[in-house]
């Protein structure tokens, strides 16, 4: 394989007078077993690449890709955006992002072990993981699915104004989704294990799991309507910090779609609520090194004890507003120009556990899983409703499951009804940590 | 593309280790998209992707790799990989001969994005921005985005079929954010349909623009929504979502062969009220989940999954019908040559009944009344479903009165299709969806008649 910062850097060198141009470059490698039976059901076996190519000129940006690194089309791809640059209208911010000085952190994010694993072992590890959802309670019915991942990406970006980064990182993940069935009634629980090594996986974690929220939910039945207290589990509360990420993007707050676009310096949440995203984090799964633009990924405080100190930047969000990139420039591969969002948030923890939190709490509802954040919550507005299901809280514990329910308060109401954090950090396989959040006063909608 | 030759040959090396089923799936596609924000022509993007998947099948696994490179070499490569994974028992080679198959291929876009100069692309976003502008000083933002993409795909499998298609879509959509007493409020409209550029002989962006703001404006008087169950009017078009979560997904035989599907074994029941009558249909011309072949190469087709509420089938990709010696329904669907193909919808709709849509508003004492619906996600094994209400009002006495604000309404499919109990005569298919399974998203159209369900939990913050 060509390496990748050459063809970068070559692409950014064909920059014209008075022309920015950055390329960016990924490889990815992927395989994926799926179980079924005590069998393989699917297992591929795939390798991608492409470049993306963003050009500014006089003002006006033009993005083109292409699925291939040919050098036909390296051409074709930046003569492309070159002329789809001509029919956009000049914006005196835009620019690819230019040298910061800021000193690139140095992760581990490659597991050369990947390599000496073989197809037998991912395969082996995907039917363990079946076996064991199955094994794990009598009352599991069937799997929906048990799969193992992985992926080697690498990743390079090079710029006319002297970037050139490149970063490669390997990630492997395991998961199982249960059936568990009782007197007719089936419901269901999601099980993973995720590691940068496939030797660090394990399956009885994600089959425990699995099996355990499936089985749970067993017997579950819709409650009447009320206001309560809600614990939401470390899973859910990633979610939800991933929608606040969001609100505080420097793109939402210029283009006036955040609600805390005035907000700098303004208590937005409980005192209890610190919130900071840092990608150079390796305990991370979503850590990196360097940021979409090729500038190094660091630690960006986002809200302090309650309140609100910063926004996430990437050099045109920056630019509008006189500050400097944070480093947040994200990409969802290489068909897109990067925009701005959050990479590892993650909350300070507090210091109880969730079986603690749950002691104090009279009436409440512990949630465990939500469906329909994309539908039911409006990142411009902050309403907020999602699907929910979990386990009732009585006078200090765990009591009967219950589903079919909505909770939904606002997101600016959420963060100031925080009554506790708990002390469960724990990284999941998204740009956010989990941990357990107790929030009063949510509406439960049900029968 | 490719000659059939090389196909020939790329199959026979995927068959032989053993393999009792072997499929290429090649693919072309350009898209190219402008978007409008904040006040100016923000950027166009276009690009190119291009390759193949292959698949093997032996017994009940599947081999699979993909590649970006055409070339001889290259596609024996990606053969040979699909093969070794479906690890074949090694017996003898097999030689296949592919022929074209007799599937009329669709109705060509009588304006090829191609065709289309992108000054000409771009003045559509910054009239929409205009106009909804103009619908009043609350418009604090607009934000506008044209897509198009042309999808060139040709399959061929061990079986002998060779098909092609060349799917062309377009899509427009407008966003506008206004600002009031009450903070910020959202309004979106979107149109896209399996068509070139003469989509917009018959779709007035302005209109578009102008209903957006509108839409925007009118929730920043929005009370909060209710809290419970109460009967639910869902407008005409909308209600295609609800359908596509509360039974769509339920009816993918991939998921009924897992026992993960309320509706499993249920082929023969009463399984909604007797209104309602269900089609999954590729076969509309123009709509945005049509095609002329799946992306298995067999032929859209118009199938009745539930007829006058009796559940009569389910919908079908190659490897679950070809388990249960049976065609395929023409719903092997994948996002591109990257993917693996499962059971997907297509255009899936409720026929019209015979209610007056004002009747059905006015014969409703106290509910909601859903306008616009966003997405929406199902948990197929429960039944459980959500989807999200982006414009709605209360309705009081027989009459529309407030607009309320955001939310998501919950309900479990099988008891929802047995508590539709009024059917308008207003039959419409909505807005353009991209449906998300198993991380893939294909683009699938809906449509619904004005109906109510005379039970459903909305999911807001009122008491």
């Amino acid at each position: 394989m060509p390496e990748l910062l050459d063809i970068a850097t070559r692409v950014a060198g064909w920059a014209n007078d008075g022309e920015h141009v950055e390329a960016y470059v990924v490889h990815e490698r992927e395989t994926e077993a799926r179980a079924y039976e005590g069998k393989v059901e699917a297992f591929t076996s795939a390798e991608s690449q492409g470049i993306g190519v963003r050009v500014v000129v006089d003002g006006k940006q033009g993005y083109a890709y292409a699925g291939t690194l040919d050098v036909d089309a390296l051409h074709e791809t930046l003569g492309e955006a070159r002329d789809n640059a001509t029919f956009a209208e000049p914006d005196e911010f835009n620019g690819v992002a230019e040298p910061d000085g800021v000193e690139v952190a140095e992760l581990e994010l490659y597991a050369a072990g990947i390599d000496t694993f073989s197809t037998d072992e991912k395969v082996e590890l995907a039917i363990e993981l079946e076996r064991a959802t199955l094994a794990a309670d009598p009352r599991i019915s069937g799997i929906e699915s048990a799969e193992y991942i992985d992926s080697v990406y690498e990743s390079a970006v090079a710029t006319s104004t002297g970037i050139a980064m490149s970063e490669r990182e390997t990630g492997c993940y395991m998961s199982a989704y249960a059936l568990a069935e009782a007197n007719g009634e089936t419901q269901t629980g999601f099980g993973f294990s995720i590691g940068r090594d496939p030797r660090e996986l394990d399956p009885a974690v994600a089959a425990n799991d699995a099996a355990e929220r499936a089985t749970r939910l067993l017997g579950a039945s819709k409650p009447s309507s009320e206001r309560l207290t809600v614990v939401l589990d470390p899973w859910v509360t990633a979610q939800l910090l991933g929608i606040v990420g969001h609100t505080l993007t420097g793109e939402a707050v210029v283009k006036g779609r955040s609600m805390f676009a005035e907000r700098l310096g303004d208590s937005v949440a409980h005192p209890s609520f610190t919130l900071v995203d840092d990608p150079t984090n390796s305990h991370a799964f979503t850590a990196t090194a360097i940021d979409g633009e090729g500038l190094a990924a660091r630690r960006t405080p986002l809200i302090d004890n309650g309140v609100l100190t910063g926004f996430l930047h990437n050099s045109y969000s920056g630019r509008r507003v006189s500050a400097a990139s944070t480093g947040s420039a994200v990409r969802s591969g290489f068909k897109s120009a990067p925009g701005v969002g959050a990479q590892a948030l993650a909350l300070v923890p507090g210091d109880r556990s969730q079986a603690e939190l749950i002691a104090d709490i009279d009436n409440g509802f512990l949630v465990q899983g939500v469906a329909g954040l994309h539908s039911g919550v409006n990142p411009v507005s902050g309403d907020f409703s999602t699907g929910a299901e979990g386990l009732r809280i009585r006078n200090g514990a765990l009591a009967e499951p219950i589903r079919e329910v909505t909770i939904a308060s606002t997101v600016q109401r959420l963060l100031h009804d925080i009554i506790a954090i708990g002390d469960d950090l724990e990284w999941l396989p998204m740009s956010a940590a989990g941990v357990s959040l107790v929030v009063g006063d949510v509406t439960m909608s049900g029968a | 593309m490719l000659d059939h030759e090389l196909i020939n040959r790329t199959l026979s090396t995927a068959m032989s280790t053993g393999g009792e089923f072997a499929e290429v799936f090649v693919e072309d596609k350009r898209s190219s998209s402008a978007v409008f924000d904040d006040g100016r022509v923000e950027e166009l993007t276009s690009g190119r992707d291009r390759g193949a998947g292959i698949r093997v099948v032996v017994g009940d696994t599947t081999g699979f790799a993909h590649t970006a490179d055409l070339t001889e070499a290259g596609l024996r490569s990606a053969a040979e990989a699909a093969a070794a994974a479906a690890r074949g028992g090694g017996g003898g080679a097999k030689t296949v001969a592919v022929s074209k198959s007799d599937v009329a291929r669709g109705e060509p876009a009588r304006i090829p994005p191609e065709d289309v100069a992108k000054a000409t692309k771009v003045g559509l976003l910054t009239l929409a921005n205009e106009a909804a502008r103009s619908e009043g000083a609350a418009i604090s933002q607009v934000s506008a985005r044209y897509g198009d993409s042309r999808r060139r795909i040709i399959v061929a499998n061990s079986d002998g079929l060779l098909a092609e298609d060349d799917q062309v879509r377009t899509l427009f959509s407008v966003s506008c954010v206004a600002a009031g007493d009450t903070g910020l409020q959202t309004g979106r409209e979107s149109t896209g349909r399996t068509v070139g550029f003469e989509l917009f002989d018959e779709t007035d962006v302005e209109d578009m623009g102008r209903r957006a703001a509108q839409r925007a404006i009118t929730k920043l008087a929005a009370r909060p929504a209710p809290s419970g169950a109460i009967p639910v009017v869902v407008g005409p078009g909308g209600g295609g979502v609800l359908f596509h979560e509360a039974c769509g997904h339920g009816l993918e035989a991939d998921l009924i062969a897992k026992g993960a599907s309320v509706f499993a074994n249920r082929i023969g029941e009463e399984v909604a009220s007797p209104l309602v009558t269900l089609i999954d249909d590729g076969t509309m011309a123009g709509e945005w989940g049509h095609f002329a072949i799946d992306d298995e190469g067999r032929p859209a087709s118009h199938n009745v999954l539930i007829q006058d509420g009796v559940l009569t089938d389910y919908m079908w990709d190659h490897l679950r019908s070809r388990k249960e010696g049976r065609p395929s329904s023409g719903n092997g669907r994948r996002q591109s040559y990257q993917h693996l193909p499962m059971v997907r919808m297509t255009n899936t709709y409720i026929t019209a009944g015979q209610d007056d849509p004002a009747e059905i508003i006015a014969g409703t004492d106290n509910g909601v009344y859903v306008a616009q619906l966003g997405g929406g996600q199902v948990n197929t094994a429960t039944g459980d479903f959500v989807f999200g209400m982006t414009e709605a009002y209360l309705i009081e006495n027989g009459e529309i009165t407030e607009p309320i604000r955001e939310g998501n309404l919950i309900g479990n499919g099988p008891e929802v299709l047995t508590r539709i109990d009024m059917l308008g005569d207003d039959f419409t298919m909505g807005s353009p969806g991209m449906c998300g399974k198993d991380g893939q998203g294909v683009p699938v159209g809906d449509g619904t008649p004005t109906l109510r369900v005379t039970s459903l939990t909305v999911g807001g913050t009122a008491a």
